[in-house]
């Protein structure tokens, strides 16, 4: 089932949840709705879900307008962060529950809760109450319990948050991967940028109720659209340095104090023509500047963070701005260290101080 | 009060595990101290006192040469024919006000403005509640008014335009009219109860029973009703015992009549034969024994509510979960 969010608008009094969303959804496809707390992700799902009435917009599901579809009659199934599992049903009734809200017959609801229960690996606890499971049991009968009737839109709210780590990634895997094999479309809110980059087809970010960017997981990490986006997804986080436009023997050049980065050709007709003026934020992510005694960037070592795999090193530059570098574990530098840095500069990103906007892409 | 424990048994000194011995009693004391005289002076005391009347054949003509009596009063309760008829009495006044009422009524009520926009269901509980803090002469005058006979009467004028033959309804129907007097009051205690068990009910179960298909009605039946099995329970047992001793109204209204016992239930007997000269003669051993059985009535009713309805769990110390 596709999806399509016109123009869609949640306020509450004064608040704006959710401020003017236009989001187009394949059939099929696996969404993420990325952002940090309160930019309006439940709202949004809440909205699709028919529990919240848009304030201004329309939600289309295929050709059709469901504004003023209640949620029982929008064949949706959801997964709610606290998995919702009625307390005082059993693992089956409450997967079963759908099905009898829709008067399925008793054998039916059988057959199908024990399907649905086996494919989730739950199939053995059906006469348990909620209580009595696991947090990764639970997360399980709440799929189960939207997947069993067979819903035409999957949507999910943080649905890993309460699990310990190693579970989650177990889950996110199986997760992915059923998503994959039933081809429901889905919708999945996250304020994890892993999760939505590892799970999604693309990723909607969203910030104060806003769309800020929609593009596939490559897009976001390597074509950020906007300074919000790029600071937002990765971690650790990309580098931002005011910096100075110019053009210096036929090449696009970036200056700051300490720092002279030549762009690639392409890069700089791009960004030449697009800058409004000759100032620029300058971003390149920690993995793209090494510490290389070849270097032309001055700089010394600040802190040493060890991440396990690699080094975090905070380097200053000369003009005083301090620039995270991953470098491979056990580096032989300390704070206070002189060392020389090289930009991949293929890899810069470079954003209107003003609009906030990318120049490149 | 553990950690007094813990320090006792630590501690080999014996001067120390003495005073904390003393401690261990003394704190408790000191609070329940209060609490405990209240309950004893007007609890325990007046029991003390009802039975020991009640086994004597106290009455205004005997005031000045009091017999014990033995279980005479009780016998002469178990061979009265009027006996049976209260207890019926008792019965129906207690159960059709609890069902329709003060558990029926409170639970719609309750439902009704936990549906509605919030504002309203507020304004309409502050609404109901008035009766309550109305003095209840008062409120049962208003009722007198209400149900006045023909040609007035609220019920009548209001009855008169669908052509039922005005009547006075206190004789008529007396009680429909008690029972209602009582449950429109009395429903406000249980919708207080079920609004908060209502609100309390995380969100997301609601948000989850609604997107697996529920309409408002099976939402209701399949997801509030069992998460407030509890609070109903409560409700039940706490107001049983409060209907079995209460009176009040029934006095004000109808007095037990109209004619013979018509309305005379169990308590309002007690009242009428002990302290009130309905009947010329005050009889207070007779009263006291009375008395005495709904006592012990209300006793085992708790006792039974206890252990039947797992009261402890429903008052189990709330799970505080480290922030
Ligand atoms: N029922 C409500 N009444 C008033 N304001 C609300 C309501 N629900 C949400 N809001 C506000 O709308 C904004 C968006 O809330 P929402 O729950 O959609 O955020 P979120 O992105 O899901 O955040 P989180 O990651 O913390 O769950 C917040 O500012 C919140 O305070
Ligand atoms: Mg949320």
């Amino acid at each position: 089932m596709e999806v399509r969010l016109v123009h869609l608008s949640k306020y509450f009094g004064e608040v704006r949840a959710v401020n003017d969303l236009n989001l187009e959804i394949k059939s099929g496809e696996f969404v993420a709705l990325l952002g940090p707390s309160g930019c309006g992700k439940t709202t949004t799902l809440l909205m699709i879900a028919g529990i919240y009435i848009p304030t201004e917009g329309e939600i289309w599901f295929g050709d059709r307008i469901v504004n003023d579809l209640l949620p029982k009659d929008r064949n949706i199934g959801m997964v709610f962060q606290s998995y919702a599992l009625y307390p005082h049903m059993t693992v089956f009734e409450n997967i079963s529950f759908p099905l009898k809200l829709k008067k399925v017959p008793m054998a039916e609801r059988r057959k199908r809760a024990q399907r649905v229960a086996d494919m989730m690996q739950i199939g053995h606890l059906m006469d348990r109450k909620p209580a009595q499971l696991s947090g990764g049991q639970q997360q399980r009968v709440a799929l189960a319990r939207a997947l069993v009737k067979e819903p035409d839109i999957l949507l999910f709210d943080e649905p890993l948050s309460n699990l310990d780590a190693k579970l989650r990634l177990t889950m996110r895997g199986e997760l992915k991967r059923l998503q994959k094999d039933l081809g429901i479309t889905s919708i999945y809110v996250t304020h994890d940028q892993v999760e939505a980059m590892t799970m999604a087809d693309r990723v909607a970010v969203l910030r104060d109720g806003r769309l800020q960017t929609f593009s596939t997981p490559d897009d976001l990490y390597n074509r950020p659209q906007t300074l919000f986006v790029a600071g937002f997804i990765g971690s650790p986080p990309m580098n931002f340095i005011d910096a100075t436009l110019v053009q210096e023997n036929g090449k696009v050049v970036v200056k700051a104090e300490g720092m002279r980065i030549e762009l690639p050709d392409e890069l700089g007709k791009r960004a030449l023509a697009r800058a409004k003026s000759d100032r620029v934020v300058y971003g390149i992510r920690p993995e793209h500047v090494h510490l290389d005694p070849e270097g032309d960037i001055e700089a010394e070592i600040y802190v040493v963070e060890p991440l396990g795999r690699e080094d975090l090193l905070d380097c200053r530059l000369l003009g005083g701005s301090v620039m995270g570098v991953l470098a491979p574990a056990g580096q032989p530098v300390g704070p206070g260290d002189k060392v020389r840095l090289r930009f991949e500069a293929e890899h810069s990103q470079l954003f209107d101080p003003e609009t906030e906007h990318t120049l490149l892409w | 009060m553990t950690q007094q424990t813990v320090t006792a048994q630590v501690t080999p000194h014996m001067d120390v595990s003495w005073r904390a011995r003393l401690r261990r009693f003394t704190t408790p004391a000191f609070f329940t101290g209060p609490a405990f005289v209240l309950v004893f002076l007007f609890f325990f005391l007046p029991v003390i006192l009802t039975i020991l009347i009640s086994l004597t054949d106290m009455s205004v003509a005997t005031i000045s040469d009091i017999k014990f009596v033995g279980l005479k009063n009780y016998i002469r309760i178990w061979r009265s024919r009027t006996t049976w008829k209260i207890l019926r009495n008792t019965f129906i006044y207690v159960g059709f006000t609890l069902t329709f009422f003060n558990v029926g009524l409170a639970l719609v009520l309750a439902l009704i403005t936990t549906h509605i926009p919030d504002r309203w269901g507020t304004a309409f509980r502050t609404f109901w509640l008035l009766p309550r803090i109305t003095p209840s002469v008062i409120y049962a005058i208003m009722w007198t008014w209400f149900t006045a006979d023909a040609p007035y009467g609220i019920v009548n004028q209001f009855l008169q335009i669908f052509g039922v033959e005005p009547r006075n309804w206190m004789s008529a129907q007396p009680w429909l009219v008690v029972i209602a007097a009582n449950g429109f009051v009395g429903a406000s205690f249980g919708m207080i109860i079920f609004t908060s068990a209502i609100r309390s009910i995380p969100v997301d179960f609601l948000r989850a029973a609604l997107v697996d298909g529920a309409s408002t009605w099976q939402r209701i039946r399949y997801v509030i009703l069992p998460m407030i099995r509890w609070p109903i329970l409560f409700v039940v047992s706490y107001q049983t015992l409060s209907l079995l001793a209460s009176f009040e109204y029934i006095l004000l209204l109808t007095d037990g009549g109209p004619g013979f016992y018509t309305t005379e239930v169990w308590s309002l007997h007690a009242y009428h034969r002990a302290l009130s000269n309905y009947f010329g003669n005050v009889q207070f051993g007779y009263g006291a024994a009375l008395a005495a059985i709904l006592v012990v009535i209300g006793v085992i009713a708790s006792v039974i509510y206890l252990r039947v309805f797992r009261f402890n769990e429903m008052v189990a110390e709330p799970k505080i979960e480290v922030i």
